[in-house]
């Protein structure tokens, strides 16, 4: 247990360190490295965790590490559990305070900078691509047989037609009527509970 | 929840109206969540190094607290019928919302033919090669910042 609590203390602090650009790039490093690197919760339950986080009140990135940091430690019962999700909480926060509490005034002197500003506008296109990545590997399985690309859908999130069209309904609401995404999210549940 | 921020810092008075714009645009470029470098710069303005935890220590903890017990009370309830139907539902929701920001960060952050390439090449290294996040954004660091080196020497 200790060795589990050492690695998650050791990649919250890598997510944190590398989150550039919000919530929702932090999402697409929790997945890239608790559930595609560690294989330590199943897409299923880190979509689970991400609605969650989206429902409650809070940054989204504290929301889904304090949850995974809990969930990946719950095996070992529920003391263990609050560990797990105090460790990861921690960690993910720490780099952001030793850099912009060491380095604020360094920050203040360079943001302008164009060398500086050229990493920050590459950043945002490079950011963008991640979150898309994210939502593709939530709906679809890749991976390689040799050459050939193998591509499934996700049942676990999207197991029949109902499910892409409720997804496609929320996608248009959202991107198109700025609906709130927790009146999406209850929607979500509504429908769940009619349909399935 | 910037909103927020931005109201209460300045119903305080702890960063002026005008710096707070600039202060945001450098929580931003710094590595972590905007509340909580938000909170670490006004903490460290007020009071230093004990503020600055402090602070800090609040914007975290109340969402630490509410998704403790969530997780606590849903690990006991994942099995039940009528919370499976539920998330069945939630589901497609939730990853239709990932995908909002990344079709608006896109529209914004696209706007020429580098931008558009760097977006799928970073797309396409994460969904396809299992490419981690962390060297995406390592790499995408390391070129942007030596290639704005070389044309300043030039």
């Amino acid at each position: 247990m200790t060795v589990l609590l050492m690695q998650l203390f050791a990649t919250f602090f890598v997510i944190g360190l590398f989150t550039f650009g919000g919530g929702g790039a932090m999402l697409s490093l929790i997945q890239g490295e608790v559930v595609t690197a560690h294989g330590w919760i199943s897409d299923a339950m880190f979509t689970d965790i991400v609605a969650i986080s989206q429902t409650t009140p809070g940054p989204i990135g504290i929301n889904c590490a304090t949850y995974v940091g809990y969930e990946v430690l719950a095996s070992y019962g529920k003391l263990a559990g609050i560990l797990g999700s105090a460790v990861a909480t921690f960690a993910l926060v720490l780099p952001s305070f030793i850099v912009f509490y060491l380095l604020v005034r360094l920050l203040q002197r360079y943001s302008s900078h164009p060398v500086y500003e050229s990493a920050m506008s590459a950043l945002k296109p490079a950011v963008a691509g991640l979150i898309g990545a994210a939502a593709l590997l939530l709906t679809f399985r890749t991976g390689w047989d040799g050459w050939q690309l193998q591509i499934s859908v996700l049942t676990d999130n999207f197991p029949d037609w109902k499910a892409w069209a409720l997804g496609a309904a929320a996608l248009i609401a959202s991107l198109r009527f700025r609906v709130n995404p927790i009146i999406l999210i209850l929607c979500g549940a509504v429908a769940g509970l009619l349909i399935w | 929840m910037i909103p927020v921020v931005c109201a209460e810092m300045k119903r305080r008075g702890w960063i002026d109206g005008d710096k707070l714009e600039e202060i945001v645009v450098l929580a931003q470029s710094a590595p972590g969540l905007l509340a909580v470098n938000m909170a670490i710069y006004t903490g460290r303005r007020l009071r230093g190094f004990k503020g600055s935890l402090a602070a800090s220590f609040g914007a975290v903890l109340p969402s630490f607290i509410i998704i403790l017990l969530i997780a606590m009370f849903f690990t006991g309830f994942r099995e039940n019928e009528i919370v499976r139907r539920i998330f069945q539902g939630v589901r497609p929701v939730a990853v239709a919302l990932i995908l909002v920001p990344a079709v608006n960060m896109a529209r914004r952050s696209c706007k020429n033919i580098v931008g558009v390439l760097i977006a799928l090449a970073s797309l396409l290294c994460v969904a396809f090669l299992k490419v981690s996040p962390v060297w995406v954004i390592l790499v995408t660091i390391c070129c942007s910042v030596s290639l704005a080196l070389i044309r300043q020497k030039r």
